[in-house]
């Protein structure tokens, strides 16, 4: 029978810090990717291929800063790969009308053989790089408890949180959300409203991109501080499923994002402290919990009716 | 049941006037989505300072170069095949398939299981019922995100992409536990894989020293026999029409959910049984990797084959000879295989971007054949 160390059980108050801390910010990457997703989606494209995206912008960011040194120059790496591959997914799915589904995973297949091909060719083995250090914020990070499990992270960990309510007001409070909804919802009367419906899509998908190439960069330059290959092994697709997870809301994607990385931090916890529970079987949960939330979750009546529909003027 | 008679029409008068050249463009854009995609993989290597034609050369020498390459090549299309006539029976219900990875898996998990723990009984008795078992644990991995499609209405591409982490994990659990060898146990080494499989459920090889399988010849009995299924009976015809068109489906009384559920659980089957040839052919014992990326692959030789499963036999055989030579462009020339993974992913999109073109082309000559008729 196990009997946990005391000094590490998770009713000691550093523990429970530490794991909260952990939480936020590894829901980093997922927020990054999800509420950029949740802006493709909600003009009507579902962008599949977000694990490919990250991928990609993970090793450019990587790589820049290995042989540069510098970390902006690493960031702005992430925004070119990002707008290119979001120009490409547009390209073929918004006008070539491809199936979204099946053109992600084209998206997302490119994306994983291209960061290995370069990460092998350009790299070889695996190297680490001085990434974001943590930022304390004055006065607010002195706050007990709080103050450490907030208010001492990185940059990105910040920005990404604050992408949240910057995509609520994005969508929910500007005429250029409201064009991104009306293209998701109603394309045909979209466009007889004088709405350049592909071209709001394109915009909406590499911002989307975008957010996707950064959420692979504070991975490769927050969280680990270095590329492998497969180094996102999924997150991509647990961004995507975040979207439908939140209802296409970005502050209940967020919601989405902090109980998924809780979830992990605790199951990481777990490992380190080789607690009988198989930890192999504890890394199901978040899964299996996505899946049981997507089934409970209040029926699809937020979801883009256009969603995953190619539009072509005079179909309707 | 209106459905069914236009269907009939239109199915009678294609039999009638069959369009040549209808086919030869639905099998011209293919092969030049492909060509362009390995153009752009040549533009890369040039990029990274490689000769794309040496590069190139070695590929296809390693195919064509001598019988063990080309055995190979016969052995990696197998999965591929067997989890593209999954891809293509789901597509062909308009249900998207994502979870091949996780469905080989199970399918993998379960025949190394079940041939561990029944090692005691005889061949004829233990080989068909692994592979069965095997079949029936990947329809279960396909079932549950069908299940949650029609009754929860879960976007099955969502619940395949977790059911394939879910399946990854419980692999690696079982791998690290109760199914780890003991015999790395008892020398340390500690292996992440199972132990050998009992002997009597080996597959025969086909050509001896090579990795070359009965299960290849059952793959395709099993592409006729899915064609038969999807075009000849009722069951296949009513999983058509649900993709065509499912509001019609419905009029014409058609239960479109168990339909659907239907072909996603059959496609999790054949993805399964992928997994059980991977190990009771190939590597006899189950091992971390075991999938190969085959359920992603799988996808790209249905979408080449056209979605049709004796389409589905060269295309299969053209994409394992593309892995096969990857490997071997590796080890002779030093450039990654992660090369021809690249090349996947622009065909994938290259096919389903050129089908707004082909839909075009079509209509245009349809319109053309409708004048002519007129006249």
């Amino acid at each position: 029978m196990y009997q946990p160390a005391t000094d590490t059980s998770i009713f000691r108050l550093p523990v429970a810090v530490g794991i909260l801390a952990a939480a936020i910010r590894m829901a980093t990457p997922y927020l990054f990717a999800a509420v950029g997703e949740a802006i493709s989606q909600s003009s009507g494209v579902l962008n599949l291929g977000v694990d490919g995206v990250m991928l990609l912008g993970a090793f450019a960011s990587f790589y820049v800063v290995l042989t540069t040194g510098s970390l902006w120059l690493g960031v702005l790496a992430a925004v070119i790969v990002g707008t290119l591959m979001g120009l490409l997914m547009s390209l073929i799915s918004v006008t070539l009308k491809a199936e979204q589904g099946i053109s992600g995973i084209g998206l997302y297949m490119f994306g994983l053989g291209l960061s290995s091909l370069l990460f092998k060719v350009m790299v070889g083995t695996v190297k680490t790089v001085v990434g974001f250090q943590p930022i304390k914020i004055p006065f607010l990070s002195n706050i007990p408890i709080l103050g450490e499990i907030f208010f001492q992270h990185s940059l990105p960990v910040y920005v990404a949180f604050l992408t949240v309510p910057l995509a609520w007001i994005l969508l929910d409070k500007t005429t250029w959300g409201l064009k991104i909804k009306a293209v998701g919802h109603n394309p045909a009367a979209a466009d007889s409203l004088g709405v350049n419906v592909n071209l709001v899509r394109y915009i909406s998908v590499t911002i989307g991109s975008i957010m996707a190439a950064l959420a692979g960069a504070s991975l490769s330059l927050a969280l680990v501080n270095l590329f492998q290959e497969n180094l996102t092994a999924g997150m991509g697709f647990i961004g995507v499923a975040l979207v439908y997870f939140g209802g296409w809301r970005p502050v209940a994607i967020m919601g989405g994002a902090l109980l998924f990385s809780t979830v992990n931090a605790f199951q990481l916890w777990m490992q380190v402290l080789n607690v009988k529970i198989p930890s192999d079987l504890a890394v199901m949960l978040p899964y299996v919990l996505t899946i049981a939330a997507l089934a409970l979750a209040p029926k699809l009546m937020r979801q883009p009716i256009a969603l995953n529909k190619p539009f072509e003027r005079g179909e309707h | 049941m209106s459905v069914e008679i236009a269907a009939e029409t239109s199915a009678s008068s294609r039999r009638v006037a069959f369009d040549w050249k209808d086919l030869g463009l639905r099998l011209a854009l293919p092969v030049l989505a492909m060509l362009v995609a390995l153009l752009i993989g040549a533009l890369m290597l040039l990029l990274l300072k490689v000769n794309p034609l040496t590069a190139y050369a070695a590929l296809a020498n390693g195919v064509f170069g001598n019988l063990y390459g080309f055995t190979q090549s016969l052995a990696k299309a197998t999965p591929l095949l067997l989890v593209g006539l999954g891809i293509c029976i789901a597509f062909r219900a308009s249900v998207i398939n994502i979870g091949g990875e996780g469905q080989i898996i199970a399918g993998a998990l379960m025949a190394t299981w079940f041939s561990l723990t029944c090692r005691t009984w005889p061949g004829y008795l233990l080989l068909p019922s692994t592979m069965v078992m095997g079949f029936l644990a990947g329809a279960a991995w396909g079932f549950i995100p069908g299940i949650l499609k029609v009754r929860f209405t879960v976007n099955e591409i969502l619940s395949t992409v977790m059911m394939n982490a879910i399946a990854v994990q419980l692999m690696n659990y079982m791998l690290r536990g109760p199914l780890m060898d003991p015999q790395g146990i008892a020398e340390g080494t500690f292996l992440p894989q199972s132990e050998r499989l009992p002997r009597q459920v080996w597959l025969p090889r086909l050509v001896p020293q090579t990795l070359l399988h009965a299960g290849a010849i059952i793959a395709v009995v099993l592409a006729v026999a899915v064609y038969i299924f999807l075009w000849r009976t009722t069951i296949g015809y009513r999983i058509r029409a649900v993709g065509l068109n499912r509001e019609a489906s419905r009029h014409a009384g058609i239960n479109v959910p168990v339909y659907q559920a239907l072909s996603l659980t059959l496609a999790g089957g054949f993805a399964g049984l992928a997994g059980v040839f991977e190990v009771i052919g190939v590597q006899h014992r189950l091992m971390d990797g075991i999938t190969s990326g085959y359920g992603f692959s799988g996808i790209v030789a249905a979408l080449f084959g056209g979605l049709h499963p004796l389409g589905l036999i060269p295309a299969s055989w053209l994409f394992g000879s593309l892995l096969v030579g990857a490997d071997k462009m590796q080890r002779a020339v030093q450039v990654p295989s992660a090369l021809i993974d690249t090349v996947l992913g622009l065909i994938v999109m290259f096919v389903v971007g050129s089908n707004l073109l082909s839909r075009r082309w079509s209509a245009r000559r349809g319109i053309a054949v409708a004048k002519a008729e007129g006249d």
